[in-house]
């Protein structure tokens, strides 16, 4: 086995043992064009726990940094705080290998973790919501937060030392060598949480809030959040707490947002004229043309927008197939409090609009507006693009504050 | 009786075929199910049903 790879040293006895996976850039549909880390802790105390594994494929590289703190098979217990493989692919290698004494999930995890190792017999046990594990010094508390974001999720605190490990809460796709977030451009960590936030938690926006409340009234102190992706934070957790506080209360911004495609450049002229006609009338256009931005950046700039534009030329009678794509992705992570509108050109059927009005009411956004144009705008035309974009506009300016 | 739908993963209770992975039997109205019952798929409480439409 090799031994090039470090622990990085978190608290007195917390250890950060997890993988980088400078690779990756494709995590089931959402691009992570920085990469990503697996984090997995150690707790040393007279029972020593590890807190999560790594993906599988990343097994030796944990054990190596593990090997750096305590020898392996010394491992008392092993707590699964999210099921998800990246978290849990390596734990029946792992668990083999070590043979802890005991090893512990939820109770929706302990049903996960059965069902995603069917051939294995992992002896995993059911702790309770708010139970306390005694490490001898030191305790661990395990707090549900079911469907945050599978139903297995749970937080582990450590309250001598006040760290929360918090799974996939408070991550962020980001691979670094650096440890800590203070030690990485605050402007790229508040970009990747949004756009993890965006991807992974906005369709559990109200468990969030409620989740956040339950925190603040169990006076769980926080100093430093352990998560299960990206750097590890260490300070202005009041900062981050206010993140997610905002992003979950889904308030509308003036921003609209401007998906499209286009076949021979008419539905792009419309995009480009509406957006002129937003931001006249008091809004902030973000065209995104979908011949080149990924499904997860515009779930991103989604999650601090008010209105959600979408035009799409009409192709063999249906919805260009990237705007379809991004479309499918947008409804289940359902952005609430938006006003939407459609536009596109067409050749002689014209369908696409009326397919995008009714995805977008399925999608609860209230409709302003809509526009279909026949081949190419003409002035009279693109003029009535700029009245519509200014109309989205006005509206979406009253949200400004 | 009414069916309600689990507003957070989508599962349906249906009173006619109550839930057996939760020992609750067949003809349970949702309005009667314990106070803690939870939803068998994604386990949030009963708050968290709504009517289906």
């Amino acid at each position: 086995m090799t031994d090039c790879y470090q622990p990085v040293k978190i608290t007195n006895s917390v250890y950060w043992v997890g993988a980088i996976d400078w690779d990756i850039r494709d995590f089931h549909g959402y691009s992570v064009n920085r990469g990503t880390t697996y984090n997995a802790y150690l707790v040393v105390s007279d029972k020593i726990v590890l807190i999560d594994t790594v993906k599988e494929s990343f097994t030796e590289e944990m054990m190596s940094r593990i090997s750096k703190v305590v020898e392996p098979r010394k491992i008392d217990y092993i707590v699964s705080n999210h099921s998800e493989m990246d978290h849990s692919g390596a734990l029946p290698v792992v668990a083999s290998h070590i043979n802890p004494d005991r090893i512990f999930a939820s109770k929706m995890g302990v049903k996960a973790l059965k069902q995603h190792f069917p051939d294995q017999d992992i002896p995993v046990e059911e702790i309770q919501n708010n139970q306390t594990l005694d490490l001898g010094g030191k305790t661990l508390r395990f707090i549900e937060t079911r469907m945050l974001h599978w139903p297995d999720s749970m937080f582990t605190w450590l309250p001598e030392e006040k760290v929360l490990f918090s799974q996939d809460a408070f991550g962020l796709h980001l691979a670094t060598a650096e440890r800590f977030a203070d030690q990485v451009r605050p402007t790229v960590v508040y970009r990747e949480m949004a756009k993890y936030y965006a991807n992974i938690l906005m369709p559990y926006s109200h468990l969030v809030s409620r989740l956040l409340d339950s925190v603040r009234k169990m006076d769980l102190k926080i100093d430093i959040i352990a998560n299960d992706h990206g750097p590890v934070f260490r300070r202005d957790i009041a900062n981050l707490l206010s993140w997610y506080q905002t992003w979950a209360e889904q308030a509308p911004t003036p921003r609209a947002v401007i998906i499209y495609d286009t076949m021979w450049g008419s539905t792009k002229t419309m995009a480009n004229i509406i957006a002129e006609g937003i931001y006249a009338g008091g809004g902030e256009p973000a065209p995104m043309p979908l011949s080149g931005v990924h499904r997860s950046d515009v779930a991103r700039e989604l999650l601090q927008s008010g209105g959600l534009i979408v035009g799409s030329p009409t192709l063999n009678n249906n919805i260009f197939p990237t705007v379809a794509d991004v479309m499918c992705y947008l409804k289940g992570l359902q952005r609430k409090n938006l006003v939407g509108a459609v536009f596109g050109s067409y050749g002689w059927s014209g369908e696409a609009v009326g397919h995008m009005k009714s995805m977008l009411e399925e999608m609860k956004v209230e409709i302003i507006g809509e526009q279909k144009i026949q081949y190419v705008p003409g002035a009279d035309e693109q003029r009535t693009c700029y009245d519509l974009g200014f109309s989205i506009g006005n509206r979406l300016s009253q949200n400004r504050r | 009786m009414k069916k309600y739908v689990c507003d957070v993963c989508g599962y349906v209770y249906d009173p006619a075929e109550g839930d057996p992975d939760s020992n609750i039997p067949p003809g349970t109205a949702f309005e009667d199910l314990p106070d803690d019952y939870e939803c068998p798929v994604c386990g949030v409480g009963k708050e968290d049903f709504s009517p289906e439409e």
